[in-house]
């Protein structure tokens, strides 16, 4: 019997030169003439140690990582594939994968079979509890399934936090001839992958979202709309998706009950605020990506005018395991009105990167320094900015920030889709907030006026206060800098300009020595 | 009222224009939901329809939001922010544009919150826009400056050194208005307005946040793009961004008179905005009801030929049409006019002299040209250019439902569900009514485009016609039987309907001829571009078709079976039940401002007004009683007979009110032989045309900006035309008739254009309640206007037919005798173009010019290569009647064995091509098939050189006068 190698076909896995491991593995093998079967999962999220490479043994799953292709010769000269003693001495060995604390500290419900299985079989998504959730969907009323995702506690993990199922019964409610549920994978947000991982990782989880989301409303017809930025996640997704297809998990009768679904991919052109739901869907419709007002919602007069589910990835991702286990099951997680898991994704200057499943409730310091090991520098941590380019720079004094939606509110930020960005002392933050000003003209849709205008006004009275000659009139500008963000937070149409001022106002606050 | 007239003395009346105040921006269209909703606004309760905005809500209370990307003729759109509002209960600061009124809403509009927010919006606004408000061309109508007004902004504390668009480019390529890039504050009403109001699709916005730009087409200019320069962008434009040069030049207009387009039969309601009596722009009127709000490039812009130079404002004479003309007073002119007609009639007769009235003039200057026919010259010769366009309507849908015009309004479109096109092309010659039909199917509706070429209506940005039926011209009658004798034995018809509402005789009848297979589509396909099962899809959609209608033009009507395609579109009408309802019936798009009118009027030489025969003894006495005057009951002639008769010697005199004949009727050289040997022609227009160069008197006429009467439009609509200023001439058009009239001793006294309307409506049943006050205090209205229908009537025959039982008339397909041949192989039709009007009078007298300065023959590569003919190179068009020279545009628009040019200039000598032919019933000319040969042309022909010579002299009159 051929031993199994699993080696990540992954983005962050495939930049860190994947694929060129595969090749020098195989190859190796061959000249050796040892009989592998190279298995390409996704990433566990431990984008420290990636390429990472595991062995399938009796014991369990062992790893070896980050490994390159220099590196192969060595690790087959320690008969890396039986697991020898020799080798699990080698400086790539890192014992058995689950048993890292990284791992092992983690609570993975949405993220559970991810970068475990071939990312790409039904039959090992089956293996792992996939489409159970589905069929226990099936046998409900469609109204039930909603409840049962309201009372998961389930929030909008795109950022907006707003409840899944709340959702899911407008829609269900409106009564039209054709509705449809779009998948919202344009993940713009700097420091954020996770979207990406578990449609690299565990494509099937999320098609088997979409489908009992379709089932509760009563639509017929997904779109997942993929940032153009993804391409390797469209091969992978669209070989799922061919996968369900041709497994009846979906097309004219999804798993025989008589009910017609099916998805396809749609890649964005590269514009950020096509994440926000209603550019969406304009340039979903083939239309110029600008932001709609809502009334109308979209929950009612979404794509083509018709009642849309839209839903970032996590969110229908999350859903099998909820209708698998059950709301009781993941509304166990977290505390308060924050409920379940949250998939952290840890980036910037962080000695340990990757992503982290954990219920609400841990602290941003658990994250950071336990997690993610303090700075990749090694210098102090000075600022961490939580939910992407929008949210806020907090310092390293609100460590002890509780993670969950309530508490990271309170404390002048939020948590958005869960990416945590860490910059250490050499940080300035009079540019960081400068940046986030350029961030919002360089993507801004153009169409309101706060916006369009006010983040370039932005940068510009941002460029004055650091160059004022004297302190009042840098008193002066930090006056029109407040009115402008207010003008941005209170008439932008939508959550680009509304929370620019988030990340520009809370490095005044938190930094304002730097604006100097 | 600021009358300047006292109506109780017979003065000359110069004129009484009515000034109308400002329009009222409502900032989102108005909703027609009938559920209604209250709510609170600032502490008041208002009602309004479901879906209405908060901010509409708040205007109709007079409570004025702060706006600017916010306009009543387009859809909300959010992005200004000025409009934000609070709402109890709810967070942040909604939009009241895009926020629609719910029960029990409590709003507030204005408090310290709200009044710093909007003052930041215009702060940011300002901080990139040039502050030269004292030079710029919008000064005092910009609702930016009304804006930083009214949300008092006293300062931009950016300072006015940050990033800006100052330095944008302008562009002035379009001839009417400029766009100043550094002015726009992107609010996109341009864009919005060019999708949703005039749905071309020029517009777009380029680039994203701070680089948005508006750009015309892919940065092509606004002459270069698919713009058509309707103006929609420039009137919803909220600062100089867009703005008409002749605001540029003139500065803003102080007052505005509310009048009706003169161009096509959409007659489009326009508010001339004045200073003094001259013209600053012309703007459509939101209330207008046959365009609301929107125009065209014509009637928007190409206005200026009413004060072009080579108008003729002195009356001229001579003795011999070989002479020099001599410019003398009117009297002078009347008399010598009076005299000749008189010598003519005592030595040729009562009959040998007759006129023309024009579908140009209101319907008051028609009533008395044909009075003056019917009064003055006893007899009945009298006809209406609209013999040469639309005769065979009045014909066919007299015969099958009893009255001579279409049975809807314009807004019956909006809800109609499939659209039968037939020989129109809307978009070129009825554009505001094109883009109703565009609007409302964006909303869902299609069409079926029966036509020769693949019009725009075929396929163009959010238009898709679902079959298109490119006939072989002529073939009008075998497409309409082919279409009902499918619905027929396909088992579609509204049996009950026909059973109810027509004669069920004649209808068997019918049915037996219609069940013949030699009426299927697989019988004509040869005919109908080959593919029976297309006429099948299209047959089966027509009659599934909720609410069908059918929209015809000059492609129907000007044929040798015209009269009879028009009762076949009935027929198909009848047999579906789509008479009688909103969105159905049977609908002409009439090709002149006052087609209707001129026919309504009485202009027709067997019928008076209201289409009622001469040789009634009831209806002659009405009218001797009225005129004391004995009436023939014979009728006169036809346009045609009247040429016959000249060229048989019998017909002498002829009074030709503002149509250009030896244009626009066919076998120019037929018709330039009939006018040279009348004794006395009278030529009364603004221009010297073609025909005056056969004429011994000229009577210059006014322009419609001097005119003071009523147009009636295409669905029969009454829409007053009012003088923004006096006539030109001295004298009104109706004022010179009438003194003609005195002059040949009938004595005719009006001391307003309102008598006429009095004496219209005193002697025409369907105009019983008409009158020039009721239209000046309660808007227009479409006839008829009666006792039983005292405010007009929108659709047509809903009950009953007004012949009664609605009769079904057999239609047999005769082909006409004008048939392709080797040595005239191809068939030509006619048509217009957007910009050039008819025989381009007006049009050519203005910028209009740089979209078409040359009329053009368009022909299908195959016929272009086997002729190896090449684009744009000089050919030579020729059929049996003549031949001419024209540029050739080869292109896949047409179809092979067919080529097709616009007859809008005169040195084009169309109609020296274009034969004798004509529709059996009416003698509507036979436009639209002729067939010709086209070949290399190494020089202008001989008409054309004829043409330019004679063209130099006129122009040298012209500016002697």
């Amino acid at each position: 019997m051929s031993i199994r190698v699993y080696i990540p076909r992954e983005t962050t896995a495939s930049s860190l030169g994947a694929e060129a491991l595969v090749k020098a593995i195989a190859t190796e093998a061959k000249y050796r003439n040892l009989d592998i079967e190279i298995v390409r999962n996704g990433s566990r999220g431990a984008c420290f140690l990636e390429p990472l490479v595991e062995i399938e043994t009796a014991q369990g799953r062992i790893g070896f990582g980050p490994v390159h292709s220099e590196d192969v010769a060595d690790l087959f000269d320690a008969d890396f594939l039986n697991g020898s003693e020799k080798a699990g001495k080698h400086k790539k060995a890192l014992g058995l994968v689950e048993q890292l604390p990284w791992f092992l500290n983690q609570e993975r419900l949405t993220f559970a079979r991810c970068g475990i299985i071939a990312a790409t079989s039904v039959a090992e998504y089956q293996a792992h509890g996939g489409y159970v959730g589905l069929h226990n969907a099936l046998k409900m009323s469609t109204s039930d399934v909603a409840k049962e995702v309201l009372e998961s506690g389930l929030r909008g993990r795109g950022g907006a936090a707003f409840p899944t199922g709340i959702k899911w019964q407008t829609v269900a409610g409106a009564a039209a001839d054709q509705k449809y549920v779009v998948c919202n994978a344009d993940e713009g947000d700097s420091g954020t992958f996770s979207d990406r991982m578990i449609m690299e990782g565990d494509p099937l989880s999320l098609i088997e979202g979409m489908t009992i989301a379709a089932i509760a409303v009563g639509a017929t017809k997904g779109f997942v709309y993929l940032r153009s930025e993804y391409p390797l996640t469209q091969v992978i997704l669209q070989e799922a998706i061919n996968n369900a297809r041709t497994a009846g998990f979906l097309g004219a009768s999804v798993a025989n009950s008589g009910k017609s679904f099916d998805i396809e991919i749609r890649m964005g052109a590269g514009a950020y605020i096509c994440g926000e739901e209603t550019s969406l869907l304009e340039s979903l419709e083939g239309k110029r990506g600008q932001v709609r007002p809502k009334p109308p919602l979209p929950a009612l007069e979404g794509l083509f005018g018709k009642p849309t589910v839209v839903n970032n990835v996590i969110s229908l991702a999350t859903v099998p395991v909820i209708m698998e286990k059950g709301a009781k099951h993941y509304a166990a997680y977290g505390r308060g009105r924050s409920l379940g898991t949250m998939p952290f994704q840890l980036g910037g200057n962080i000695k340990q990167g990757g992503l982290v499943e954990k219920a609400f409730g841990l602290t941003l310091r658990q994250l950071v320094e336990g997690f993610g090991g303090g700075t990749f520098t090694g210098k102090p941590v000075r600022a961490i900015q939580v939910g992407g380019p929008l949210g806020a720079y907090f310092p390293a004094e609100l460590l002890d920030t509780v993670l969950d939606y309530e508490e990271f509110a309170k404390a002048g930020g939020m948590l958005g889709h869960g990416g945590v960005v860490v910059f250490d002392s050499s940080v300035n933050m009079a540019r960081m907030a400068r940046f986030s000003m350029e961030f919002c003209v360089a993507e801004s849709c153009g169409k309101c006026t706060p916006c369009r205008i006010g983040s370039v006004r932005g940068v510009e009275t941002i460029d004055r206060i650091v160059a004022a000659q004297d302190g009042a009139e840098r008193a002066r500008q930090h006056i029109i800098l407040k009115d402008l963000c207010e003008t941005m937070e209170a008439g932008s149409l939508c959550a680009m300009g509304g929370l620019t001022p988030m990340p520009v106002m809370s490095a005044v606050k938190h930094f304002k020595g730097d604006f100097q | 009222m600021n009358s300047i007239v006292d109506r109780t003395v017979s003065a000359p009346i110069i004129f009484d224009p009515r000034t109308v105040g400002p329009e009222i921006d409502f900032g989102t269209p108005v909703s027609t939901s009938t559920e209604l909703v209250t709510l609170q606004i600032d502490g008041h309760s208002i009602t309004v329809p479901k879906g209405t905005s908060i901010m509409r809500a708040a205007k109709e209370l007079g409570i004025t939001i702060p706006k600017l990307c916010a306009t009543d003729t387009i859809e909300a759109f959010g992005s200004c922010r000025l409009c934000v509002v609070e709402i109890e209960g709810r967070r942040g600061t909604p939009a009241s544009c895009t926020t629609p009124a719910e029960a029990g809403l409590k709003v507030t509009t204005q408090n310290g919150k709200l009044a710093k927010l909007r003052k930041g919006v215009m702060e940011l606004y300002i901080s990139d826009h040039p502050l030269d408000c004292l030079t710029c061309s919008a000064n005092g109508d910009c609702e930016l400056q009304d804006m930083a007004g009214a949300v008092g902004l006293r300062e931009v504390r950016y300072g006015m050194d940050g990033a800006n668009h100052f330095d944008a480019k302008k562009d002035e390529s379009n001839p009417y208005f400029t766009f100043e890039a550094s002015k726009c504050i992107v609010c996109s009403r341009c864009v919005r307005a060019c999708e949703e109001v005039q749905g071309t699709f020029a517009l777009t916005i380029q680039g994203s946040g701070f680089r948005s730009k508006v750009s015309a087409g892919i940065n092509e200019g606004f002459l270069n793009s698919e713009c058509v320069s309707c103006g929609a962008c420039v009137q919803a434009c909220p600062t100089a961004t867009l703005n008409e040069k002749s605001v540029i030049e003139l500065g803003t207009p102080e007052h505005a008179v509310e009048t009706t387009c003169a161009y096509c039969g959409v007659g489009c309601t326009f508010r001339a905005e004045m200073k003094g009596d001259q013209v600053v722009r012309m703007v459509p009127s939101k209330g207008g009801k046959a365009n609301d709000g929107h125009s065209c490039v014509k009637g928007r812009f190409a206005w200026g030929y009413a004060t072009h130079k080579e108008r003729i404002l002195k009356p001229l004479i001579r003795e011999n049409t070989t002479d020099e003309w001599k410019e003398v007073s009117f009297d002078e002119a009347i008399n010598f006019a009076a005299d000749r007609f008189k010598k003519i009639q005592a030595k040729y007769g009562r009959k040998s002299i007759g006129g023309i009235t024009s579908s140009r003039t209101t319907n008051e200057e028609v009533w008395v040209v044909q009075k003056l026919i019917r009064a003055a010259f006893r007899n009945n010769n009298t006809d209406t250019c609209a013999r040469v366009c639309h005769s065979p309507t009045g014909y066919g849908l007299r015969q099958t439902l009893g009255t001579s015009a279409g049975t809807q309004d314009f807004a019956s479109v909006d809800a109609t569900d499939l659209m039968l096109l037939i020989g129109a092309n809307p978009t070129d010659a009825h554009p505001v009514f094109a883009s109703r039909m565009k609007k409302r199917l964006r909303d869902g509706a299609e069409i079926i485009v029966c036509d020769p070429r693949r019009i725009d209506l075929v396929d163009s940005p959010h238009v898709k016609a679902s079959v298109h039926i490119p006939l072989t011209p002529g073939a009008n009658v075998a497409l309409i039987n082919a279409l009902a004798h499918t619905i027929v034995t396909e088992d579609l018809a509204d049996w009950d309907y026909v059973k109810e509402r027509c004669d069920n005789e004649a209808f068997d009848k019918w049915l037996k001829f219609i069940k013949d297979p030699k009426h299927a589509p697989e019988a004509v396909a040869h005919l109908l571009g080959g593919d029976a099962s297309k006429v099948r899809e299209a047959a089966r959609r027509y009659a599934k078709a909720p609410n069908a209608s059918i929209y015809y033009g000059l492609g129907v009507t000007e044929h040798s079976q015209g009269s009879t395609m028009v009762m076949g579109m009935a027929n198909l009408a009848m047999l579906t039940g789509n008479i009688g309802k909103n969105g159905a019936g049977v609908n002409p798009l009439r090709g002149q401002n006052n087609v209707q009118g001129s026919c309504d009027m009485g202009s027709f030489p067997n019928e008076y007004s209201g289409y009622r025969p001469v040789s009634d003894d009831n209806v002659r006495k009405l009218f001797e009683a009225a005129w004391g005057v004995e009436q023939d009951p014979e009728p006169g002639y036809r346009i045609p007979n009247m040429f016959d008769a000249a060229i048989a010697g019998t017909y002498k005199g002829m009074y030709v009110q503002g149509e250009d004949i030896a244009q626009s009727d066919p076998n120019t050289k037929h018709v330039e032989a009939a006018l040279d040997s009348l004794e006395c022609l009278v030529v009364q227009d603004l221009f010297l045309n073609e025909t005056a160069k056969f004429a011994h008197v000229f009577l210059p006429g006014t322009s419609f900006l001097e005119k003071d009467g009523t147009f009636t439009n295409a669905e029969r609509r009454l829409g007053r035309v009012r003088p923004v200023m006096a006539p030109k001439t001295g004298k009104h058009e109706w004022q010179v008739t009438m003194e003609l009239a005195n002059a040949m001793g009938y004595p005719m006294k009006y001391n307003d254009p309102s008598e006429i309307m009095d004496e219209i409506a005193a002697l025409t049943p369907t105009f019983k309640n008409v009158s020039f006050e009721r239209l000046d205090n309660e808007g227009s209205m479409q006839w008829p206007v009666t006792d039983e229908a005292p405010n007009g009537t929108p659709i047509m025959h809903i009950d009953k037919f007004v012949r009664g039982k609605g009769l079904f008339v057999v239609t047999e397909f005769v082909p006409t005798e004008e048939k392709v041949t080797p040595k005239f192989p191809l068939i030509l039709t006619t048509g217009r173009i957007l910009s050039q009007y008819n025989v381009g009078a007006q049009t050519r007298r203005t910028e209009n010019n740089v979209w078409h300065s040359e009329d053009i023959l368009e022909i299908h590569p195959h016929d272009a290569e086997e002729r190896g003919i090449k684009d744009g190179e000089l050919i030579k068009l020729k059929s049996r009647k003549g031949e001419t020279t024209l540029h050739a545009k080869v292109s896949e628009r047409m179809q092979p064995g067919v080529v097709y040019t616009t007859f809008h200039m005169p040195e084009s000598g169309a109609n020296v091509v274009t034969t004798e032919f004509s529709d059996w019933a009416t003698n509507c000319p036979e436009y639209k098939v002729t067939a010709v040969q086209v070949e290399h042309a190494t020089q202008m022909s001989e008409w054309q050189k004829q043409y330019l010579e004679f063209n130099a002299e006129r122009r040298k009159l012209a500016a002697l006068s």
